[in-house]
This record gives C-alpha cells, structure tokens and sequence, in this order.
C-alpha cells in the first residue's frame, strides 16, 4: 500500500482533513464559540515547536552524540517556568498595542521605529529559511524514500537535478498554495487565525501518536523493552560511547549553550510568538500550558534513543541516514501502514511549522517591510486608493512564496552538508539575537531605537559570518580557504575560530561573540543619550504592562483630528464595512450611540491607530494616523511630566482605594456600634419600666390595705389581722424584688462578689433540700431523690449555688397540684461535668414559651387570671449564676407532663485546666 | 493576590532547580558507566530529573493555595 497514488492521496486527504478543521475552527470563531479557548489546545499549539527536526532529526542526533539530542528540549521547559511572567508580559503588551509580530513588537517598543521593524525581519527572514530547508529536506526526502519501497534508497542530491525534475521544489509549492490558503484568506485586524490553530493542535497530536508508535513498535516489537536494546549495545562497542559521555562532541559548554539557544528559541521563533503570544484567547491558559507543553516534550523524546540505538543495530554498515531512522525501520519490516502513518506524522511536523512560520513572517514582510517601503515611495498612489485591504493580502502571499522559495535555494545551495538539526540549529542562533531588544526592551526604560539598531545589527552579522556563511562554504558554494584561512586570508578571522577562539563548538562559538557584541552594542549605545519622546512613552507603555497604562497612549496625544477622516483612513486597510462595524462597536463600549462629533478625542485616535497596527504594523499605523490628524508634538520634558504624573496617579489612586476600603470597614463598625447602643438603650428602658411596673404593684397592695385600716377603726379584729398579714407578705415580696433586682444588676455588670471554691454538689443539693422541704410539705408533695455518693467536687460559689436551687425547687413546689405533686431530683455524671435535673409534674412549660422564662420580669402562664406567684427575676438570675461557673441551664417540658430544669457544672479539675491552657 | 505571587514563586523554584539538576556539574555526577534497571544511568538521570521538574511546574500552577 505504499505505491505513489496511495501516498499521495494519504497526503492530500490529510492536508484536506486540516484545511476542514482551520475552515470549522474560522467558522466557530466567527459565531463567537471559539474551539481553540482551551489551555490543552493551546499547549499542542505551542508544540509546533517540534518539526520535523524533532521527529526525524532527533534521532538522527542521537545517533551521533547520545542524549545531545535533549537540551533543545530542556530549555524550553525551563523557559516555560518563567513563562509565566515572561510571556504573560508579552501578552498583556501585545493584546494593548495590537501588535502582530515580533518585528513589530521591536519596532513599537523603540519608538515605533520603521528601520528598526524591517531589519527585524530581515533578521527574521533570513535566519528562519534555513528551518524552512529544513522542512524541505525532511518532508521531500521521505517522499523520496517512500516511493522508493520496498527498497530503501537514500534520496539522491537534489543539488545535481534540474529544478523541474525535482520533488522539492512540488513541495514548496504546494506548501506555499496550502499556507496562502490557510492564513491569508481575510484581514483581520488582530491578525488572529483560530482555524489555523486548531488545525496546528490537531498536528501535535498526530505527531506525537505517530512518533509513539514507532517508539513502541521499535522498542517492543523488534527489540524487547529499553532493557533488551542497551543489552544489543554491549556487543557493540563502537557504540558505547553513546551511552556514557553525555556531551560526546560538544562539551559541557556546548550541552548549556543549546539549552540557553533553544530556551531563548520557544520565545522569540516567530511560529512561537504567534501561538504563544498573537494567538493566546486567555492568558489564564499559560499556567496550564506552564506543564503541559513541556510534558509533551517529554513524551515525543522518550523513544528517540530506542529508535537511534534500533536503526544502529539493525541498519549497521548499510549507509542508511539516521535522519530516515523513524521510518525507514518500520520500511524495513514491511510494516506498510506504520510507514505511512510515520509518514503522515512528519508531513505533521512539517506543515504545521511551514504554515505557522510563513504566515508570521509573511505578516512582518508585509507590515514591516513593503508597507513602509510603500509609504515612502507610493504615497500617492496609497492616498489616491479606497479599500487597500486586497493589496494587503497580495503583498502577505506573495511574500509567503517567497519566503518559501528563499527557503528551497537554501536547501539547494547547503542543505546537503548539513544534517537536520544542525540546519535548525543555526536558525535558533540568529532568533537569538532578538532577545537582548525584547528582554531589555521588557524591562529596562533605558533601551533606545539606537541601542536597538545597534545590537541587533551587531548580532546578526556575526551572526552571519559564523554560521550561515560557513554553511554555504561546507556546500562548496564559497571556497573552502574562508574556514580555514578566514577572510582575505586574515588568520584571526576565521569564521569559526573568530580571534583565534578555539574549544568551543561553532553553535556555542556563535552564539558567545554574537550575543556579546548583540548585548554590548545593545547596552553601551543605549547609554550614549536619553531616550527620546516616543521611546521614553513606549518603554513606559511596555515595561509598565502588567500594571494599569490602559489610558497611556491616549494621555500622550494631543491634536485635532476628525471622526470621519479617521474611520476613512482605517476602512482604506480594513475595508470600509469592517472599519464602520469596528466604530459602531467602539461607540457602543463608550456608551454613546452613534459617533456623532466630529473632533475625535485623544482615546477615539489611540482606537483608530490600535486598529491600524494591527493590519500595518505600528510604525506604519504611526505614520498614516498622523497623515491625517493635526499633531501638537509634546516635548521630552512634557512626557516625562506626564508620565510621572500618570505613574503618581496610579500610586494616588491606590491610596485612595486603600483608605475607602478602610473607611468602609470603620463605617461598618460604626453602624454595629451604634446599633448595639441603641439596643442596650431600649433593654433599658424596658428594665425600667418593668422595674417600676413590678414595685407599683405590691406598693399599692400596701398602700390599700393600710388606708382601709386607717379609715375604718371599727374593722373586726381578725380582718385587722388578715390585712396586716398582707401588709408584711406584700412588703416582704417588695424588698425581695428590690434586692433581686440589684443582685441581677451587680452580676450583669460584673461587680457582683463571687467567692469559688471546691464544693461537693451532693452535699449543695442536700442543703437546698432541707431549707425547702417545708414548702412541698405543705403542697403534701411526694420528693424523689437519686443522688450518688462520692462525686467529682465542682467549682462553684456555694451560697449562689444554693440560690440557684432555691430558686428551682420553690418554682417546681410552686406549680405542683394540692396533694398530687411529684418532685424528683437527680444528679448525674457527665463526661466533664455534674448534672443537676429538679423535674415536676406541674402543668408544664409551653415550647415558645422555654426561652421566655429566663428573660427578666418574664412571668409565663395567663397573667390575666394567676396572679404572678414570684418576682420574674430568679430564674434569669439563676441562669447567670450556672454559666459564670461555666455551666448551663435550661428547661425541658412537654405542656400538660410538667416540666424538668437541668444545670450542668463541669469538674473542678477541668475548670483549672482550661484556665491554665488560657 | 497572595495566591499568585505564591504560584510565582514556586515557578520561579521549578526554574532554578531544573537549571541546576540540567547543566554541569550536577549533570556529570551521572556521566557514569553504569545502569539502573538495564538503562544507562545519564540517559535515566535527565528524564526523571526532567519529569521532576514538570510535576514541580505542575504542582505550583495547579495546587489551591489554602
């Protein structure tokens, strides 16, 4: 089933497969119910960083240097744990500015610079057509292979065909068809492509499961288990070293610099800052994206060495390319459908980089490149045009051929020398040299437009003369005399040994002298003056991101411009419809209906630019709203001022917050405050009127029995008496109620005496007993007892206590029947206290009625008919005694049974306890 | 807030453990001729440190912070 129909199809169906998934995913994103929003979709998106450099390069690495093939993985996981700062920065700034790409976030930073954003991506452009070869080489090389079964032939060199003959070229095309298609078929203003990221997700999967099976097909179908393949290798010497010295050919120093290049690589490859950054829906993403990116890392690298170590073995001395490794072993096994699903997950891998990285690089060409260059030289032609956008999307697809073009001369010209990951590796080198602009332009204020220029300049052309020359001089495309000789025959230029610096590998050797001239020019021009206006705003607006500078860039403008000049100038890129739905929508957030004033204000221009930026690029977007608008230009001294004062500002308002949050809370505190006063005020009020209400009655008892004695002196004797009688018990009840009341009093505010001590509760009990026993005699009442012997002693005050039981036992012998009264009284152990239960079988207590009681003056029953037989206050007071020694009281009762009184004490012991523990 | 700034930190912790537990001279502890269930044991070392230091990420992004 390998014939060349069937692996054509195979191929076709799939790119069509994905070409349907982009349109569903556009399509979704349109209706507004994105696929891609999602942090597992976008962590496979992150993993277009793996291509086919990854899935066939990395084993042919193996092959050579052991585990030299992991830390260009290594340093993207470390990366990924600052990624969360890092990145997230980036995305805040990108989503403020509208910043498409890496050449524009450059050139915006530094002043929205347009010299700066198109040597960005020359940079850019030039230092990735190398990774495209690469593409190329892999992808039409297992063409070639596959086409060849069941022989395995190595692909011959393309360099000795003519153009037409070769598949490569097929390829490129087609890619380049396939790219137009995917990523340049509208404008948009965000430069953001949901389809096309759902289909580089759906990629990652399939090349992960492709690489995988192979893994396992290699490691437990030819050989068995990890275990079994390191046994192979004892009987092969030549090939031990493998296992051992981890850097074999590159050195410690050489292990770290990859890790250093290919961490700085998964932020700064233009394919990378469109996923991770342009493409981002919610930075909330990043933190699962934080493990799971690297976690696939992890997955698509554990059988890389199996599969080196298995082509080794089983291919030794037949001159296969370990490059081809990953399918020529299940070629070799006439393992058909494996071949071609390996083949599918490397056309994957090869895909998914070309699309993502053209269109980035398309996207600067356009924006950064032929925009400007238009600008200048076309202006009035560009004045003269209505609607631009279909120029903007000629320029972005002619430059996606282009860019693909570059790239197969490049495979032409010095593919052949080089295996695949060393081709990746030299444009890892030159995405490097952006790292000094965009970190330091991140986090330092002091970069400049000059500083900028300067390092990147510096970095690319060594750059270029340590890498990329030499790798056309290895083809035999320069003489061989410039390695060996250096330039002009100048010994100590020698590209790869520059000032006679020798020992290090020519990735590090590079990537040393690069980075330090990149990082010294960066620096050291950077300081030679002041940053000037529209860099000092800029470094704020970028180095500020992650806090509040929303408002920035409008507070920094100052001018006239009209509303209809501007909508004009945004629909001459966008389109007219697009740019008066955007202003429709503008109007909207801004809470007004229409746009109906003609003097745009400084935020409405910052709008119209932002929206320009995305499809033109800042710089650009600069230049044309600044065509039509009538700037006042600010002075440095003006935007230094403004600045502060906007950063004063912030710190103001941040007090401010903090003291209204503050003053609410007081405010708060107040009210409670104030509302628990007034409650204690009208408990007051209640308790005196109560008071006074409770002494009136057995005063004017008194009162009335004494003036009917008073006025009638022949009253019968024995009247006289009974009068008397009620006299002293009314006076009595009064003086009772009198120091009732004080006594509540003196508890409630704590001044009352209390005098603890140990006390056996049995022997309170009993007490109480006895000085009440004369009042259930009279009722004729029946007292059952059960009170055990020998009881933990409590902590109490032992004449309050028998208060307390006074005060129980006379309200039961209160309520009980005339010669029918039980009274039982209990005491029982408890796990850390005594309980005391007094129980009648009186009328008993009503529900609502239970909790009533122990509020003051609170007599139950029908007041209007039962003359209140006791002051109202005993059992409030009686509750207040039990819970100052830490006890409780209550009632139990059902109506009709009588009722039952429980206090519980707690031990003396523990009482002491917990006051030792407070 | 509190939580963030503590995720922040421990991904700063992940980062800085796995600079070291991937370069030398950590890294050439392990550079030896020997072998840990039939694998060799630099080739073991770099993925269980690597899986380390994932789960290390994965733990500070995705634990609650209490």
């Amino acid at each position: 089933m390998l014939e060349a129909p069937v692996v054509v199809a195979a191929a076709l169906f799939y790119l069509g497969l994905l070409f349907a998934v982009a349109w569903w995913g556009d399509r979704r994103a349109d209706q507004g119910k994105s696929i891609i929003a999602n942090p597992t979709i976008y962590a496979l998106s992150m993993a277009v960083y793996c291509t086919t450099w990854t899935f066939y390069g990395s084993v042919g690495r193996a092959a050579v240097s052991g585990i030299g093939f992991l830390p260009v993985y290594l340093g993207p996981t470390l990366v990924m744990a600052l990624g969360w700062f890092v990145l997230l920065k980036m995305i805040r700034i990108v989503k403020a500015n509208r910043i498409t790409s890496i050449a524009d976030f450059i050139s915006s930073r530094y002043g929205k610079s347009h010299l700066l954003g198109g040597l960005v991506t020359i940079i850019a452009v030039v230092g990735i057509i190398p990774y495209i070869a690469l593409q190329l080489k892999a992808m039409s090389g297992t063409v070639s292979l596959l086409l060849s079964y069941p022989e395995i032939v190595m692909p011959s060199r393309s360099a000795t065909m003519s153009v037409a003959a070769d598949m490569s070229f097929y390829i490129a095309l087609i890619l380049a068809a396939f790219t137009i298609v995917f990523g340049t078929r509208h404008l948009d203003a965000t430069e953001r492509h949901e389809g096309m990221v759902a289909a580089i997700a759906l990629e990652s999967g399939v090349k992960l499961v492709a690489f995988l099976a192979v893994g396992v097909f290699v490691t437990y179908g030819l050989y068995d288990g990890f275990g079994d393949i390191f046994e192979h290798l004892a009987t092969h010497p030549e090939l031990r070293h493998l296992m051992t010295a981890i850097p074999s050919g590159q050195g410690y120093t050489g292990w770290f610099s990859l890790i250093l290049l290919s961490g700085l690589a998964v932020l700064f490859l233009p394919r990378q800052f469109q996923v991770a950054v342009v493409e981002n829906v919610n930075e909330a993403h990043l933190k699962r994206a934080a493990w799971l990116f690297p976690l696939y890392l992890l997955l698509i690298n554990i059988f890389v060495l199996p599969i080196a170590l298995g082509g080794l073995l089983h291919f030794s001395g037949q001159g296969v390319d370990a490059d081809t490794f990953v399918l020529t072993l299940p070629m070799s096994q006439r393992h058909e459908g494996l071949a071609l699903l390996v083949f599918i997950g490397g056309l994957s891998a090869g895909t998914g980089m070309v699309i993502v990285e053209t269109i980035a690089l398309s996207t600067m060409v356009c924006n950064d490149l032929v925009m400007p260059l238009l600008l200048r030289h076309k202006r009035q032609s560009l004045d003269e045009s209505k609607d631009l956008s279909g120029v903007l999307l000629g320029i972005r697809r002619g430059a996606i051929v282009g860019i693909l073009l570059l790239g197969y001369l490049y495979f032409r010209l010095a593919g052949e020398a080089y295996a695949l990951v060393a081709i990746g590796l030299i444009s890892f080198s030159a995405v490097a040299q952006f790292a000094p602009a965009m970190i330091g332009g991140m986090y330092w204020r002091g970069g400049t437009r000059g500083g900028a220029l300067a390092g990147l300049s510096a970095g690319f052309l060594i750059w270029g003369y340590t890498l990329l020359l030499p790798s056309f001089a290895k083809s035999g495309w320069l003489p061989a005399a410039f390695l060996t000789q250096g330039i002009f025959g100048i010994d100590l230029l020698r590209p790869q040994q520059l000032f006679g610096l020798t020992g290090l590998d020519e990735i590090s050797h590079c990537l040393f002298w690069s980075l330090l001239a990149n990082i010294g020019a960066y620096v050291g021009v950077s300081l030679l003056r002041p940053p000037m206006v529209a860099e000092a705003t800029q470094a704020t607006v970028f180095v500020d991101a992650l806090k509040d500078t929303g408002k920035l860039g409008a507070v920094l403008w100052r001018g006239r411009a009209k509303v209809s000049d501007l909508q004009e100038l945004v629909g001459r890129f966008l389109g007219p419809a697009r740019a008066q739905s955007a202003f429709a929508a503008y109007a909207r957030r801004q809470g007004r209906g229409k746009l109906v004033t003609l003097e745009a204000d400084a935020q409405l221009v910052q709008f119209a630019e932002s929206l320009l930026a995305g499809a033109i690029g800042s710089a650009s977007a600069r230049v044309m709203v600044a065509s039509v608008a009538k700037e006042e230009p600010l002075s440095i001294d003006e935007v230094m001022h403004i600045l502060d004062e906007a950063s004063q500002l912030r710190t103001y308002s941040r007090e401010l917050e903090r003291k209204s949050r503050e003053l609410t809370a007081a405010t708060l505190e107040l009210q409670e405050a104030n509302e628990r006063l007034q409650e204690l005020d009208r408990v007051k009020d209640d308790i005196m009127s109560s008071v006074t209400h409770e002494l009136r009655t057995p005063l004017t008892s008194i009162r009335a029995f004494s003036e009917l004695l008073r006025d009638d002196p022949k009253m019968h004797l024995a009247d006289r008496e009974r009068f008397l009688g009620l006299i002293v018990s009314e006076a009595e009840r009064l003086s009772r109620l009198i120091n009732q009341t004080l006594d509540l009093a003196k508890i409630e505010s704590g001044r009352a005496d209390w005098n603890g001590c140990e006390l056996d509760l049995k022997e309170v009990v009993e007490q109480s007993l006895a000085a009440t026993s004369q009042l259930f005699r009279e009722k004729d009442a029946h007292v059952d007892l059960d009170l055990p012997d020998n009881l933990p002693l409590i902590l109490a005050d032992r004449d309050r206590l028998i208060q307390v039981m006074l005060n129980l036992l006379s309200n039961a012998a209160k309520f009980l029947v005339q010669g029918a009264g039980r009274v039982s009284v209990k005491l029982r152990v408890l796990a850390d206290a005594l309980e005391v239960s007094v129980s009648d079988n009186g009328p008993g207590i009503r529900p609502e009625d239970q909790e009533l009681i122990f509020e003051k003056f609170r007599q139950v029953g029908d007041t209007m008919t039962a003359k209140p037989a006791g002051t109202g206050l005993g059992l409030p007071i009686s509750r207040r005694i039990v819970e100052h020694f830490g006890g409780r009281l209550w009632v139990e009762s059902v109506p009709g049974e009588g009722a039952t009184f429980r206090f519980t004490l707690p031990f003396a012991d523990a009482q002491v306890e917990e006051a030792a523990v407070a | 807030m509190q939580r963030r700034i503590l995720a922040g930190d421990r991904l700063i912790a992940a980062f800085l453990v796995g600079c070291v537990l991937f370069n030398y001279p950590v890294l050439s502890l392990f550079d030896r001729n020997s072998e840990v269930f039939e694998i060799p044991l630099i080739y073991a070392y770099v993925f269980v440190a690597w899986a380390f230091v994932i789960a290390l990420m994965a733990w500070a992004v995705e634990r609650r912070v209490r």
